[in-house]
């Protein structure tokens, strides 16, 4: 077991540094300059020189990017033009933009992206669980062919349009709720609930389709097994035979797969976050790619990546202690 | 508890039960009755598709609410089972009459430690606090066997063998001590020796509970060890019922006789005594040897095999499931790779040839699998599935192949129009012909058949054991025949290995081995196999006892 969460961080890392080659290179060969973004409107050819010289963008690529990776392992010292920042390990670069530590950067905006994802999963867990469960149960019903049609239609609506849909009725309409605008949890943990709110419902609806369907299949899957003829045959009511039984096998997959998906959202929701105004990573790496700020992409695609990967461990660790059968090697 | 009712305890009356698949009604059970008196066994014997196990689901109302229909009356304890309230029903089952099922594997909730399993049922029909349920299910554990029974209840089902889960499931039976038990097949997936343990362990405990039986079985010879009566089935119906001794010592049915004639048993017909096979062996091991996975997980599926196939024989090899017989199947067509030890084949030294140098072998060393239905592509005309032998022979010209296909279709007895056919169309005796042409396909000299018959009906088996030996003797072929039915071996074989631990533990002809058997396990094995003739049961049962001992 231990053999095996070393054996996939070794893997882990070699793909992260793969994915940072990646970027690298796909930054090279897009077009734009990213000195002449960072410099402003007004500059002339030579602050846009001098510029492009303070990025160190006229270092060659492979340059640039040992630097990089220096960066992350040992830390690297930044000259402003009058003063020497220092960077520490693991230090992801500057923002071309304003200066700032793409490090810390990526930190301040990590809470608002993980507020997002843990309340959408509550909210798919309960809401995806449960219709799956019941339409399990209820199937060949109408309550079954209710869901269905719902379930379909909610993983066919884009985020954006649920998100707005959403807006425009509890907010604009109803006036149920502000318009959300994001409140940090440390600050006013009230606060931070009602602003999060219609995020949360809104990327948890959009997921909680899949997970009804996967709740659904693997309930059914499980009430056709033989084992469920044995209690059934042995005088155990069917609520006990369902939920003891028949959920108990539908949970382990749903386990797993909500880790992954958990781990993709750690590396930003893009459309609900930008939808909503939440200043997470989704936001930040939006940003990032239009202004050219190549270390900001790659810093929250790194992020993004270290979330995937470990999400993956996770996912099968998770899947193992729910399914003794299982053995990791 | 005291009966409600005078009569019998289980009285099924003009039992009819109907499914629909695909639309259609399919009757599986047609009009059937019996009665089964307090502290008797009954043995309920037929082919797949008799409606058997229809019959048995049908005493718990396991039907109820599934969209079967069932007419006629079933009433198991004085309660009738189309009737009874949801309250009294759940009574009836695991309190009056408990279920044994068949495959073990499945049969258990894989989530939950065995224990809380039991105690679950039993806690429904006895209430009781949490604890004592605990200790209860200890108690059966300990009653069937397990050992260290307080420790393994805490075991998850795949912690345990077959037999374990085997003896669990007799266990949960035990627990709220049913005044019947239905078995459903309760031994089918198991090895031969671990069946008789099973047998032998529900013969105690009913010496000791009186409990009545009701015992499913596809295999007379189970039925003659452990049965008062024997009710034999076919198509829904009762063919003949009576004393074992009556119906399976003297049957008066057709179909009773011929299900007999077709079970192979140990005192049966051999294959009449060729000459020792003279000249150069077809096929030759030598040390033949497969480790599987490496380090401290090394594990040792064959252990220094030798043998050899003449032209013309038949080798069998028997063993219980675990004792390398399809890994050394596999290895002797160059299926697998043997990581030591020689192959030969007509002289040439093929065990450690590469994927390239072995092509011209690969059409003369051909395979018959076990599972007809898993060894045929389901979304592949047979004809077409027969034809891959022959163009992977570099044969192109599509009249030629048809008219081969249709060839070997005739030979191995299907109809030859049957090219455009899928797998489903088929009966598993007809999938396991279709599986043995395409063996024969690239007119090969060696075919290792593995577990050739052992998913099919004994008369199934019977035909298709039948077109093989004619098959070798119009061919001269070399035939391997891998099997774990004792029985079935003898009756096809020239000479038999036996295998245990990847080892064979004894190799020599028919009459040598089963005659005169010199290894103890080989004696095990033999005593283990159940004998159609109820008479010996007791004697055997003994002689078991005594060799356990030994």
């Amino acid at each position: 077991m231990t053999r095996y969460v070393l054996k996939r961080l070794a893997g882990a890392a070699l793909v992260l540094l793969a994915l940072s080659v990646l970027v690298y290179a796909l930054f090279y060969v897009a077009p734009g300059d990213p000195a002449r973004l960072a410099c402003g409107e007004r500059c002339n050819p030579q602050q846009i020189a001098q510029v492009r010289e303070r990025l160190g963008l006229n270092e060659s690529v492979v340059a640039q990017y040992l630097h990089f990776l220096q960066g992350v392992f040992t830390g690297r010292d930044y000259s402003t033009g009058t003063s020497v920042v220092h960077c520490d390990a693991p230090c992801l670069g500057l923002s071309y933009q304003n200066d700032q530590q793409v490090t810390r950067l990526i930190m301040e905006r990590l809470p608002a992206t993980a507020s997002l994802a843990l309340g959408a999963l509550v909210v798919w867990l309960v809401i995806g669980v449960g219709t799956g469960l019941l339409s399990a149960l209820r199937r060949g019903g109408p309550t079954e062919r209710i869901l269905t049609v719902l379930t379909l239609a909610a993983t066919g609506t884009p985020v954006f349009i649920l998100g707005l849909l959403l807006l425009m009725v509890v907010c604009a309409y109803l006036q149920w709720l502000p318009f959300p605008s994001y409140v940090p949890l440390g600050e006013d943990p009230e606060q931070w609930a009602w602003n999060m709110l219609l995020p949360w419902l809104t990327l948890g609806f959009f997921e909680s389709a899949k997970y009804a369907r996967l709740t659904r299949s693997s309930t059914l899957e499980t009430l056709a097994e033989d084992h469920i003829r044995t209690f059934r045959a042995y005088g155990v009511g069917e609520r006990a035979v369902v939920t003891r039984h028949a959920l108990r096998g539908a949970v382990p997959p749903v386990i797993a797969i909500s880790a992954v998906d958990l781990g993709y959202m750690f590396g930003g929701a893009v459309l609900t976050e930008s939808l909503f105004g939440i200043p997470g990573l989704g936001k930040t790496l939006l940003e990032g790619v239009r202004s050219i700020d190549l270390p900001v992409v790659v810093g929250v695609v790194m992020v993004m990546g270290v979330a995937v990967v470990l999400a993956g461990v996770v996912a099968d660790l998770l899947y193992a202690a729910a399914d003794r059968r299982v053995v990791l090697t | 508890m005291t009966p409600q009712s005078t009569g019998p305890l289980v009285e099924v009356r003009d039992l009819t039960v109907e499914f629909d698949r695909e639309g259609d009604p399919v009757r599986a059970v047609d009009g059937l009755s019996f009665t089964l008196g307090e502290g008797r066994a009954l043995a309920l014997v037929g082919e797949s598709g008799s409606g058997k196990s229809t019959v048995a689901g049908a005493l718990l109302g396991l039907h109820r609410g599934t969209g079967a229909r069932v007419t006629g009356t079933v009433r198991v304890g004085g309660i009738d089972v189309a009737d009874a309230d949801p309250a009294e029903l759940r009574r009836l089952r695991g309190g009056v009459a408990a279920m044994v099922f068949q495959d073990p594997l499945s049969a258990l909730d894989p989530y939950y430690a065995v224990g809380d399993q039991i105690a679950e049922v039993y806690r429904i029909h006895a209430g009781g606090s949490r604890r004592d349920a605990r200790a209860r299910a200890v108690e059966v554990l300990d009653r069937v066997g397990i050992p260290d029974a307080a420790r393994r209840s805490r075991s998850r089902p795949h912690e345990f063998s077959g037999g374990m889960r085997q003896r669990t499931l007799l266990a949960m039976a035990l627990a709220c001590e049913p005044r019947l038990i239905v078995a459903d097949e309760p031994t089918t997936a198991l090895d031969v020796t671990v069946q008789a343990q099973i047998l032998d362990l529900l013969h105690e405990l009913r010496r000791e509970t009186g409990t009545a039986l009701l015992l499913v079985t596809h295999d007379v010879g189970v039925a003659a060890e452990s049965v008062d009566d024997v009710l034999v089935m076919r198509g829904g119906r009762e063919v003949e019922r009576g004393p074992v001794s009556g119906v399976l010592g003297a049957p008066s049915e057709p179909y009773t006789r011929r299900l007999l004639t077709a079970v192979p048993r140990l005192d049966g017909p051999v294959r009449p005594a060729t000459a020792a096979p003279a000249g150069e062996p077809l096929l030759e091991a030598v040390g033949l040897r497969r480790e599987f996975g490496r380090g401290k997980r090394a594990v040792t599926a064959v252990d220094g095999v030798s043998l050899t196939v003449h032209a013309g024989e038949t080798l069998g090899v028997v063993g219980e499931s675990g004792s390398g017989k399809t890994t050394l199947g596999r290895m002797l067509v160059r299926l697998l790779d043997p990581t030591g030890g020689r192959l030969r084949y007509g002289g040439a030294e093929i065990g450690a040839l590469s994927e390239r140098e072995l092509r011209p072998y690969r059409r003369e060393l051909q395979m018959v699998f076990q599972d007809p239905v898993a060894s045929l592509n389901p979304r592949r005309s047979v004809g077409e599935s027969i034809a891959d032998p022959l163009r992977a022979a570099g044969e192109r010209d599509e009249t030629r192949i048809r008219s081969r296909v249709r060839e070997l279709l005739d030979r191995v007895g299907l109809e030859p129009d049957r090219y455009e056919a899928y797998p489903h169309e088929f009966s598993g005796g007809q999938r396991q012909r279709v599986g043995i042409a395409r063996a024969l396909a690239a007119e090969p000299r060696v075919i290792v058949c593995d577990e050739p018959v052992s998913a099919l009906d004994v008369t199934t088996q019977a035909q298709v054991t039948a077109l093989l030996a004619e098959l070798q003797a119009e061919l001269g072929l070399g035939l391997v025949f891998i099997a774990h039915d004792l029985a079935v071996v003898r009756q096809v074989s020239d000479r038999v290995a036996v295998m245990r631990g990847g080892r064979i533990v004894e190799q020599g002809t028919v009459r040598e081995v089963y005659g005169a058997p010199q290894d103890p396990y080989t004696r095990r094995l033999l005593a283990a196999v159940p004998s159609v003739d109820p008479a010996h049961a007791a004697e055997r049962r003994g002689r078991r006892q005594e060799l356990a001992a030994a």
